[in-house]
């Protein structure tokens, strides 16, 4: 089946997200969509798959012009869709969820879920899939639940499989299994439109590149292509991908956990047993796949998590027991993982949200009185030093791009002198252009010799920033390891697997980017 | 290829035992302790009778006639041994059973019953009446948290259960009247609490209200229309307007002659056979069927069931309006069954109570059946105890329901999980 996108274009009021966009994937193919996040990819395919009308333009299936009035009209045409949120429900069993909407019955309405059973069966056994029809999706580990909403096209005969952002949550060991399941969709004749923004995977999979900005096609490229200049097409100007960091000068070890353990309120040990040392001076990254304990750690240095218990030394003071604002105050900076609910308060302005640390500090603050004043002229030095793209100091924070946002968040942390920096995700859902002046940013704290730490569940701002790197899975240590470890062997701890044994095995796998760092 | 499956087993070994919670345990010995001293020590000295038939009956069983001491020692011994056993299971690190909350639930409500009885001034209760009665005065009930399963399954809070209800008692009235037709008053009931839902989803579902706000006023506006259309028109001409047929007691031969369960499953009016059909109804139809999938989908994540071509707010307001059927069904039992005329708020905050029901019973139209059935038991037990003349004050029996209700909510399953969007109106895109 040949797709056909002519001239989409998509506006949200005054604010155009797709600008006649031209798209043609071919029977067969993987196609991939390169571009920074708020390019358009997810609303163009959100437009394709009949969740959006599109403002203008055509799509042609097979050469034929079709319309879609809802995803079920596009599901009836042969497209389907594995969303970068998974659309299961939750409490569901699989089978419930891929029979949703597409429902087997027997006399009277009764379901009949054998019937999808059976399917799913099928299916999985064709690509080798191993998912049981019968689990709750809560219960089931996210590469699996990703295969479920695979095996939901397929089950709707789809002929074109859109995958958004698929990587985003995986290990890198499930990010090959994906990509072997890709290749050989492919070779099922099916067509696959591939949404990133990570280049090597793009790079890896792709049989054609369509670059994205700023909602409009900038044009094609070969997959042959390289990093850099992809890099390039998508931020619109040069980028240097390296961050070509001095080594760490590490002094004394002053923040020291030992033996901290958090446990949920269901009974889980979400940290287990975990100690380690940050050094003055140095940059430690906890690396790990998204939901192995690395909110909970942050939390619980901050501490904002019940049931801690271990110890958590900055400069021989415990933190542990201490309240949030205290340990603020004794020289704790922290970007949080999600910065429109935890870093900003959106709807305060950007000089506001500049001093919600400090608000009632000097020289912010004299009794009870805040000192308007001197919070602008604050807000005022820092959006210049972070070169915060805003409309004035007034503006509400809410309205600020992400990346600006996340300047905001770690103007407001890096403004005082610290004697630990956390930073969690410091780079999530921001360009390219920004991504390379925090990281800046993050090298320049060290240097002033702050013990740094950095909890990312990229691999690639791991291997960029870290002088060591702890890897986290389900909450315990799998081993600190120098920072120019190999992806492969972290891959390999983060799937669980310790620090030595990971560096005994050599996984026959192909790295397309091994030597390109 | 597995090797993502096979990586799920490991995550029990990190499981600890769940963070100890004494919250139970504690609770149970209070309570024990309370029956210890109250049932057990400060038992009255004399024999409870408790009469399991009518004289009249076909099939008559003889009473069952208990001394209060030996009932108060016994219970408050086997509640100790309870509260004791929950200790150690939290102790070990195990949740407390169920079954062991169930058994000193049980022990408790019969020590109390034989303390009670027995110190009243007529040591002699009809128990066979004290449940048939339970069950009558938790039929409007059951009909409140089922419509309440119908809207909040498919993600639409209802707090107008109890404007509903009331509009339904309200319409069989007026409607009755003046058809002189009981049936034609059942029918507009059911219109009726369509009517009150029909307001609730369209500011809910299509203008995206808060909900909770809709639902209370609807309330206050139900309250007030029909309690200023019952001063006006109603007491004006009662004959004509408030004078509704009641809905004949069908008993069914041979098997309400059957003692205790006969009177209370066998011997009732058309709403109360309705009431079982729609438990069981809206169970099969809720986890056996496409439209109840459907209905589940919509309520825990809609934009899924969105993506598959489920149409979220076509089906919430389907949903929505036969809830209204339900509730207003539930309406009539007040002034077609129970009572042959409407008074004003005569449904008195029954239907908050249903709400109630709803959230103990776990948003599962079988749990809000047995929750509706306590709530039900407990009101009754505070009429016949007042009845009897019982040392307590009248005052303290009448918050009976109402104690329940917030020990049953907030205490016993503070785990329980609503829908995940319910509340949450559906916006595309």
């Amino acid at each position: 089946m040949k797709l056909e996108l002519k001239g989409i274009t998509k506006k949200f009021g005054s604010f155009v997200a797709n600008d006649h966009i031209d798209l043609v994937v071919e029977p067969g193919q993987v196609h991939s969509l390169l571009g920074e996040n708020g390019a358009g990819k997810s609303t163009l395919m959100n437009v394709l798959y009949g969740l959006y009308e599109p403002t203008e333009g055509q799509i042609l299936i097979d050469g034929k012009p079709v319309e879609f009035n809802g995803p079920g009209d596009a599901m009836a045409a042969g497209i389907g869709m594995v969303h970068q949120h998974f659309m299961l429900v939750p409490v569901f069993t699989v089978a419930e969820n891929i029979a949703l909407g597409n429902e087997a019955t027997k006399a009277g309405g009764i379901l009949n879920l054998d019937e999808t059973r059976t399917k799913i069966r099928q299916i999985s056994e064709q690509y080798g899939f191993q998912v049981d029809p019968d689990a709750v999706v809560e219960d089931l580990p996210v590469g699996v639940q990703q295969r479920a909403e695979i095996i939901k096209a397929l089950v709707r005969d789809a002929e074109v499989l859109i995958l958004d952002e698929p990587t985003a949550v995986l290990t890198p060991k499930e990010t090959d299994e994906l990509l072997a399941i890709i290749a050989q969709l492919k070779s099922d004749g099916k067509s696959i439109v591939f949404i990133s923004h990570k280049l090597r995977e793009v790079k890896a999979v792709s049989d054609l590149i369509t670059v994205i900005r700023r909602g409009k096609v900038v044009g094609d490229a070969d997959p042959n292509a390289s990093t850099t200049d992809l890099a390039s097409m998508m931020v619109g100007r040069s980028v240097s991908l390296s961050l070509n960091k001095a080594p760490a000068q590490p002094g004394e070890a002053t923040f020291v956990i030992d033996g901290l353990t958090v446990t949920a309120p269901t009974g889980q040990r979400v940290v287990d047993n975990l100690s380690l040392q940050i050094a003055q001076g140095e940059i430690l990254a906890i690396a790990g796949v998204q939901g192995n304990g690395q909110t909970e750690l942050t939390e619980a240095i901050l501490g904002l998590q019940e049931h801690v218990s271990g110890s958590i030394r900055l400069e021989g003071k415990e933190l542990v027991g201490r309240g949030t604002k205290e340990i603020i105050n004794s020289g704790v900076g922290f970007v949080p993982e999600d910065r429109s609910v935890e870093g900003l308060v959106g709807a305060f302005s950007v000089a506001e949200n500049m001093i919600l640390n400090r608000y009632d500090q000097a020289p912010f603050a004299k009794g009870l009185a805040m000192k308007p004043a001197r919070v602008a002229e604050n807000a005022a030095e820092r959006i210049a030093e972070f070169d915060v793209r805003t409309q004035s100091a007034t503006a509400a924070a809410g309205t600020l791009s992400g990346g600006n946002q996340q300047k905001v968040v770690m103007a407001r942390e890096l403004s005082r002198p610290l004697k630990l920096f956390i930073a969690s995700q410091p780079t999530r859902g921001v360009d390219v252009g920004s991504i390379e002046f925090l990281h800046k940013r993050i090298v320049s704290e060290r240097d002033r010799g702050t013990p740094v730490m950095i909890v990312s569940t990229e691999l690639d701002e791991v291997l960029e920033l870290a002088d060591r790197i702890a890897v986290l899975y389900q909450g315990r240590l799998m081993g600190i390891v120098p920072g120019n470890t190999s992806r492969d062997r972290l891959g390999l701890m983060m799937a669980g697997m310790g620090a030595d044994e990971a560096q005994g095995t050599d996984p026959a796998r192909t790295d397309p980017e091994s030597g390109d760092k | 290829m597995s090797t993502a499956v096979s990586t799920a087993p490991e995550q029990s070994t990190t499981r600890a035992g769940a963070v100890r919670s004494w919250k139970t345990p504690i609770t149970l010995a209070v309570l024990a302790v309370f029956a210890l001293l109250v049932f057990a020590i400060g038992a009255p000295g004399n024999e409870v009778t408790f009469r399991l038939s009518d004289p009249g009956d076909a099939i008559v069983l003889p009473p069952i006639v208990v001394f209060a001491p030996v009932m108060g020692w016994i219970g408050a011994v086997i509640m100790l041994a309870a509260a004791a056993l929950a200790f150690v299971q939290v102790r070990a690190g195990r949740p407390v059973p169920g079954w062991l909350i169930a058994v000193f639930a049980v022990v408790f409500v019969a020590a109390f019953l034989s303390w009670i009885v027995g110190s009243a001034r007529t040591p002699n209760v009809a128990l066979y009446g004290l449940l048939a009665g339970s069950v009558t005065l938790a039929v409007p009930l059951i009909f409140g948290s089922l419509s309440g399963v119908l809207c909040e399954r498919s993600g639409v809070i209802n707090i107008a259960i109890e404007g509903q209800l009331l509009f339904g008692a309200f319409s069989a009235a007026v409607a009755g009247s003046l058809s002189g037709s009981a049936f034609v008053g059942l029918l507009a009931a059911a219109v009726g609490g369509v009517l009150v839902s029909l307001v609730l989803a369209v500011f809910s579902i299509k203008y995206l209200v808060n909900q909770v706000i809709v639902g209370v006023v609807l309330n206050v506006l139900v309250s007030g229309l029909t309690g200023f259309l019952f001063s006006t028109v109603l007491s004006a001409d009662a004959e004509t307007w408030n004078s509704p047929p009641r809905l004949p007691v069908i008993s069914i031969p041979f098997l309400s002659d059957i003692p205790i369960i006969g009177p209370i499953l066998f011997e009732q009016a058309i709403v109360g056979y309705l009431m079982y059909v729609a438990v069981a109804v809206i169970y099969i139809g809720l986890f056996h069927t496409k439209w109840g999938l459907r209905t589940r989908a919509v309520g825990e994540h809609p934009k899924a069931a969105d993506t598959l071509g489920v149409k979220v707010n076509r089906m919430r307001f389907m949903n929505v309006s036969l809830a209204g059927v339900v509730a207003g069904l539930g309406g009539a039992f007040f002034t077609l069954v129970s009572v042959s005329s409407f008074g004003r708020d005569m449904t008195a905050g029954q239907g908050y109570i249903a709400l109630a029901a709803l959230i103990f019973g776990r948003w599962n139209p079988i749990g809000a059946f047995f929750a509706a059935l306590l709530f039900g038991f407990a009101t009754n037990l505070q009429y016949v105890l007042s009845f009897l003349g019982t040392p307590v004050p009248n005052q303290f029996l009448a918050m009976l329901p109402y104690i329940v209700t917030i020990f049953a909510v907030a205490g016993l399953v503070g785990r329980s999980r609503a829908p995940a969007a319910n509340g949450v109106p559906y916006i595309k895109g």
